[in-house]
């Protein structure tokens, strides 16, 4: 029982100290105080990395979950007769919600993990220490622009993912289901508005960009130097990705549909 | 100039521990500028954790670790890196930056921390690999390297901006006899060519003798010798003894600290 209760005690000590540790992580690399800069050429570079490697995963996923949208939302509004308002409901649930989610949990599994990993790789191989010994901080030269790469590609790749599904969907209601194309696009048009659907999609997008990252990197530097480590520390980086997602996106979606 | 002025590196009563190891307890040395100090010591005494006290990646639990002066633990983030960019440490295992090619590997500390154009650093990095005899290996990459050439490379690239201080961890290991001879001509020659404060960390008494100034022993957490080679050589002190001329036997354990073999083997539960 004492036993028990000591080690969840120790535990959560844990618990403490490693949000401890990942927020201390954080202010280094935001250079607080410092005033915080990361060269252009090496933010394009990571873009690269995370972003653009993470490109067709994306484009795929975008398209079917599009059509898997339209092939649903026809079967349920048909019942009404409803089935016009089809490219507002694709568009819809694509904007507010899949976008953001779906490809955040993508981004965990294909560039978070590999952040990770690649953190881990350089600190196991004493690379961190060398830079920091040839007075380079690695903060600045390692962590900060990968954040910035990973906060700036992932609203644009849920931006992506977001249009695929429509043109996804609008390829599956007008030509294979008949749905008047005409309305597809009309009702879209006439029921999306910029602030409340596109712009806190992408408030979402960008929240979970930076938490993502933060996890990713955080997990990769505090990583144990062993090949275990990493691989423990890249499982992490993806359970505890994709649950702050979807905590997040609970969060999110009440404060945004409170009215705040 | 003083007596205090010529002194690099100091350890005052350094005291360090690794989780329930003690590495060090009351260490004491001073490092010269100009000369080159040879650190000798058996595997797991702490030698590359020495260099790392020294370059204030850790910091020592007791005692103070002075670098031209100035006592390492008190500099704030800023000073510490100002002050890393007049020395330079070539790890034990190289730490190669495995993103980038052996060129950019050397070119990176003067891409960090100079302004200089792109075809001085093109010259000074091919001047570098040159010196190591691996001007030809500039578009390799770290993976493409043997053990013994990537050490050659690394030693290129701390050497790269001209440092003060140089740490040299275990630079013979992995290396032929003839890149042995380069190497070790090659660590006397920019020593004396650049004005370089060296310190050479290593297991190899017969070279550390034949390039060292000064030679420290380190044996059980302390310096258990130090003095100039002919010092050390003529030394009667039975654990320099024994290390100089490696007999098994003697008062410096071969063996990690352990329970008694034969208790351990007989009496397992
Ligand atoms: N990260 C670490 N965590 C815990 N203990 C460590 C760590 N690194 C080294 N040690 C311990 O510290 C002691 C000194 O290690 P160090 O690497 O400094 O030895 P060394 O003298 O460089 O040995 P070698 O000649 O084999 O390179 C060893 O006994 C080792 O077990
Ligand atoms: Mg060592």
């Amino acid at each position: 029982m004492i036993n028990t209760l000591a080690q969840t005690g120790a535990r959560c000590l844990l618990v403490c100290q490693l949000i401890g540790r990942s927020g201390v992580f954080l202010i280094n690399i935001l250079g607080w105080g410092k005033g915080f800069k990361a060269p252009c050429h090496r933010v394009i570079k990571q873009i690269h990395h995370v972003g653009v490697l993470s490109l067709p995963i994306i484009v795929v996923a975008g398209i079917f979950v599009g059509m898997v949208l339209a092939l649903q939302g026809y079967s349920i509004l048909s019942s009404y007769g409803s089935q016009e308002a089809i490219g507002q409901m694709v568009a819809l649930s694509l904007l507010r919600e899949f976008g953001p989610v779906v490809t955040a949990l993508l981004f965990v599994g294909r560039a978070g993990s590999a952040l990770t990993a690649e953190i881990g790789l350089m600190k196991t191989t004493e690379q961190l220490s060398a830079m920091e010994i040839m007075g380079v901080d690695p903060f600045k030269r390692v962590f900060s622009p990968r954040l910035w790469a990973g906060v700036i590609s992932l609203p644009l790749l849920a931006t992506l993912f977001s249009l695929l599904g429509i043109f996804g969907g609008a390829f599956v209601a007008v030509n294979l289901l008949g749905v008047y194309e005409g309305s597809y696009w009309a009702n879209m048009q006439g029921s999306v508005l910029f602030f409340d659907d596109v712009i806190k999609g992408l408030i979402k997008a960008l929240v979970f960009a930076f938490v993502i990252t933060w996890i990713a990197l955080f997990h990769g530097w505090n990583a144990r130097p062993t090949s275990e480590g990493i691989s423990q520390a890249t499982t992490a980086t993806v359970v505890q990705g994709s649950l702050a997602v979807l905590g997040l996106d609970f969060i999110l979606t009440a404060v945004m549909l409170g009215g705040f | 100039m003083s007596l205090k002025a010529q002194i690099f590196v100091e350890c005052h009563h350094v005291g360090f521990r690794r989780e329930d190891k003690t590495v060090f307890s009351g260490l004491n040395m001073a490092i010269k500028k100009g000369q080159i100090t040879a650190i000798l010591g058996p595997s797991g005494t702490g030698k590359t954790t020495l260099l790392k006290l020294f370059c204030g990646q850790l910091i020592a639990a007791t005692g103070e670790v002075l670098i031209d002066g100035q006592d390492i633990a008190e500099l704030n983030r800023v000073d510490l890196f100002k002050l890393r960019q007049r020395m330079s440490l070539l790890f034990q295992t190289g730490a190669l930056f495995t993103d980038m090619n052996v060129f950019e590997n050397v070119a990176f500390a003067l891409r960090e921390h100079t302004r200089l154009p792109e075809h001085m650093i093109r010259d000074l990095v091919l001047l570098r690999l040159d010196s190591v005899g691996l001007r030809g290996a500039a578009d390799l990459m770290p993976s493409q390297l043997s053990g013994g050439m990537a050490r050659r490379v690394a030693l290129a690239r701390s050497l790269a901006l001209d440092p003060e201080l140089i740490l040299y961890d275990e630079p013979f290991t992995g290396q032929d006899p003839i890149s042995m001879g380069v190497l070790v001509n090659l660590i006397r020659q920019v020593h004396e060519d650049l004005n370089l404060t060296s310190v050479l960390v290593t297991h190899d008494v017969k070279e550390a003798l034949s390039i060292a100034d000064q030679v420290f022993i380190l044996a059980q957490g302390r310096v258990i010798g130090s003095g100039t080679p002919e010092q050390i050589k003529q030394s009667d002190d039975p654990l320099v003894k024994q290390f100089l001329y490696g007999h098994v036997d003697g008062p410096v354990p071969f063996h990690y600290p352990a329970p008694n073999l034969t208790e351990q083997v007989l009496h397992h539960d």
